[in-house]
């Protein structure tokens, strides 16, 4: 017996926690997004692997520049910093200039999560707060497509273009799916889109390997699945209704799914915990908010593209429906609620 | 677990931990030569003591009165001589009064009993032997048990709920208790309900104990009582089942309000152990002087349920079940998630201890904390809804005032938000300093209005 011997330690209750942490989260994340990684070089060559790359060295380099002195090494070893990096890097085009995907990288950690006070603390999610910079910044770069297919070609003349000089342009470009559909009114076919043998963003092609993605997290429980259900319904009904308007002049629900970044938007931006709302009935509306934008902007709006400023818009509604949508406490009553009733006394 | 069992919103699965004890028979644990009795056992004033020191007692002899209406009765858990009435280490790691008792000689510790007056109590002979056999809450709280059945004027309460859910891991005694002693439990819920006069009797049990569903369906079978209908009740596992107000909404279907007790709702809650205990004492006399307690945990040799009496060192528990491992880093009393880590073994079982648990180093989850994420997790886990992020950011921040307003004191503090947490937040930690302000806010308020 020793009992005599044992030095114990003090701890609050509870004594036993979950087995999830906000690292592995993270980590869960990432990997969900592996397949789409490799699909984007499968399809675009080593092209995908450098502006990826660019994309998260700018945020790892970044969120360690920030963080405390003698904790650089340790605040990579969330995983957020790679995760916003690889989100990033999928959302753009994959003749995209390397330099500017690093710029892309620093706006993202730099203006999308340091200035709120780090992670946990931002408004926007911070992939997107990158990618709006890049917008913002180079206009012509990020719309440039470049076509997929042309593997043996492995990197694009602009990919290597000198930081701050005038970009060398491919001979060859494109039109995404979506484009083709806002301003030449034409059709991609649903299982190119599928599968993501289509020009476009890196990680935004395939809707299949996106949903795997999905799946995976689901399964991991490393996300609110009701958000990419939400922003799925609400896009399709409003799609489906301004299809059955004016079916000759709008695309199908479908098409709308699964072209450009819906997917991707919908499973792993808009999921971020960070910033979507935490109650559930908010995250329906947030979710719903997101699909409507979507198809609002795509129709109606000056750009092919709506995901990425609907899910900011709604990242910067998420406050407001938190506020909003507090969870009744147990036992009191909802107006018009039922069920906390006193007996008479 | 299918969703047709009965439960509340919300909640945690934890690990449940239960195979070491759950096919283990109850041991009777061997005297020991000390037994420390603290005077404040149990919620509300301190008993107050009748002996002296070097007085002689008597096994189950009374040793000390209730200290004011919340409060109960001790009895000397041994034969033998009482050596301090003084301050003694407690469970929480404060010292506080209690009565030393030095024991006589091991194999003459037969109790001396004599059985009250009436086998079939009315509700003043119901109040007046509980509160004299020193019964309270067993499944924890040790809330005495008496008050509960004092129901103000005005008010009727209809349906008596046997919680028998044990929804915290690794804890077997009361599976034990159903299982060993089906007939006592159904007895003491008898004498209860009848002189209650209660309508119906729900007995809340989780369903990863369906033997001792069944157990208890044959004794009330055999025992046939004229009283009220007892009906067993299944639940789904899940944690805090057997929070009281989650038992009530899952057995009843309606929710206590925020901030009013049972009794507003026509109901009480009793702890399957406590009516074990109601039937001691009104089939032979026996106060509780001894109760089942789970000794478990990867740090303990051979776990066990003991029946233990009161007053025994922790560490003669330890000692009983073959010592704990040589790494072993924590040890709690009661289960993992509302349990109270011990600050030495040197401190005695007490009435609401439920279990000994033992952990080692590497069994311990680091506790390193990341920022919050707002992931919402703990606002699913939370079966008094409430948002426990944002009540965490406003601890943070001290704002104690719009914590209220956020129904902090709601808060029954069952750590669902912490096991929760993948940030590893000390949500709990955080509002019980909140509320230990709140509390005192408000008593400074009060006092000023009455000056």
């Amino acid at each position: 017996m020793s009992a005599r011997d044992v030095r114990l330690v003090l701890r609050t209750s509870p004594h036993d926690r979950g087995a999830a942490d906000t690292p592995s989260i993270m980590r869960d994340v990432v990997l969900a997004l592996v397949p789409i990684t490799i699909a984007a070089v499968f399809y675009f060559g080593v092209a995908a692997v450098l502006v990826i790359g660019g994309a998260v060295a700018g945020c790892l380099a970044t969120e360690a520049f920030f963080a405390p002195r003698g904790q650089r090494l340790a605040s990579l070893k969330d995983w957020s910093a790679v995760l916003t990096g690889l989100l990033l890097g999928l959302t753009l085009p994959p003749s995209f200039p390397i330099w500017m995907a690093f710029i892309g990288g620093v706006a993202a950690i730099g203006l999308g999560k340091v200035v709120w006070g780090g992670l946990g603390h931002n408004l926007f999610n911070p992939a997107l707060v990158g990618r709006a910079f890049l917008q913002a910044a180079f206009p012509t770069a990020i719309t440039t497509w470049s076509p997929q297919g042309t593997r043996e070609l492995a990197v694009y003349a602009s990919n290597l273009a000198v930081p701050f000089m005038k970009a060398p342009v491919d001979a060859v470009t494109t039109a995404t799916p979506l484009g083709l559909m806002k301003f030449q009114g034409l059709d991609t076919p649903l299982w190119d889109l599928v599968i993501g043998d289509t020009p476009g963003s890196l990680g935004e092609t395939s809707a299949l390997l996106i949903l795997l993605g999905g799946l995976y997290l689901l399964r991991r429980r490393a996300f609110d699945w009701r958000i990419p259900a939400g922003i799925m319904l609400s896009a399709a009904i409003f799609a489906g209704i301004v299809w059955a308007v004016a079916p000759q002049s709008s695309p199908t629900p479908w098409f709308m799914l699964s072209s450009g970044g819906l997917m991707l938007g919908a499973i792993f931006m808009a999921t971020d915990p960070v910033t979507s709302p935490m109650a559930p009935i908010g995250t329906w509306i947030y979710a719903a908010g997101i699909g409507f934008l979507i198809v609002l902007i795509r129709l109606w709006g000056g750009l092919p593209e709506g995901v990425m400023y609907a899910i900011l818009l709604m990242n910067a509604a998420t406050p407001l429906i938190n506020r909003g949508f507090r969870p009744t406490p147990f036992g009191h009553v909802r107006s018009g609620g039922k069920k906390a009733k006193e007996d008479a006394p | 677990m299918g969703s047709s069992l009965a439960s509340f919103q919300h909640g945690v699965h934890p690990q449940e931990h239960k195979a070491p004890t759950r096919g283990l028979a109850v041991q009777r644990m061997r005297f020991v030569e000390r037994y420390v009795m603290p005077l404040s056992q149990h919620l509300g004033a301190p008993s107050r003591p009748v002996v002296q020191e070097g007085q002689e007692v008597q096994r189950g002899q009374r040793i000390a009165d209730p200290g004011g209406f919340v409060s109960t009765t001790l009895h000397a858990p041994v034969r033998g001589q009482v050596v301090a009435v003084g301050p003694a280490l407690l469970p929480s790691g404060a010292m506080g009064p209690a009565i030393t008792i030095e024991a006589d000689s091991f194999d003459a510790q037969r109790p001396s009993l004599e059985p009250p007056p009436s086998a079939e109590p009315d509700l003043d002979a119901l109040f007046d032997g509980v509160r004299d056999a020193g019964i309270v809450g067993l499944g924890g709280a040790a809330f005495p048990t008496q008050v509960k059945y004092r129901v103000p004027d005005g008010r009727r309460i209809h349906t008596l709920v046997i919680n028998g859910a044990e929804c915290e891991p690794w804890l077997t005694c009361d599976h034990r208790t159903m299982l060993e002693r089906p007939r006592s439990v159904i007895r003491g819920t008898a004498t209860v309900a009848t002189a209650m006069g209660v309508d119906r009797v729900l007995v809340g049990v989780e369903a990863n104990k369906l033997d001792a569903v069944d157990a208890l369906r044959a004794a009330v079978r055999s025992v046939g009582s004229s009283g009220p209908p007892i009906e067993i009740v299944p639940c789904q596992v899940k944690y805090p089942q057997g929070a009281e107000k989650m038992l009530i909404e899952a057995v009843c279907g309606v929710q206590v309000p925020g901030g009013k007790l049972p009794l507003h709702v026509g109901v009480v809650v009793n702890n399957v152990g406590t009516m074990a205990a109601v039937d001691d004492w009104f089939r032979s006399g026996k106060p509780l002087i001894e109760r089942v307690v789970t000794v478990s945990g990867p740090g303990v040799s051979a776990p066990a349920n003991l029946m233990v009496p009161l007053g025994t060192p922790v560490r003669a528990l330890l000692e009983a079940c073959g010592g704990v491992a040589p790494d072993a880093a924590l040890v709690i009393m009661g289960g993992p998630m509302m349990g109270q880590p011990l600050p030495s073994v040197d401190v005695p079982v007490v009435k609401g201890t439920s279990g000994v648990l033992v952990f080692r180093e590497r069994d311990l989850a680091p506790l390193v904390e990341h920022a919050c994420i707002r992931c919402g997790r703990c606002l699913e886990a939370c079966a008094c809804f409430l948002n426990p992020s944002i009540l965490g950011r406003l601890a943070r921040k001290e704002r104690w005032d719009v914590m209220a307003e956020h129904h902090l004191m709601d808060c029954m503090e069952c750590g669902a938000c912490s096991f929760t947490c993948p940030s590893r937040i000390p949500l709990v930690q955080q509002f019980r300093v909140a509320k230990a302000h709140i509390r005192r806010a408000a008593a400074l308020e009060k006092q000023r209005g009455g000056a």
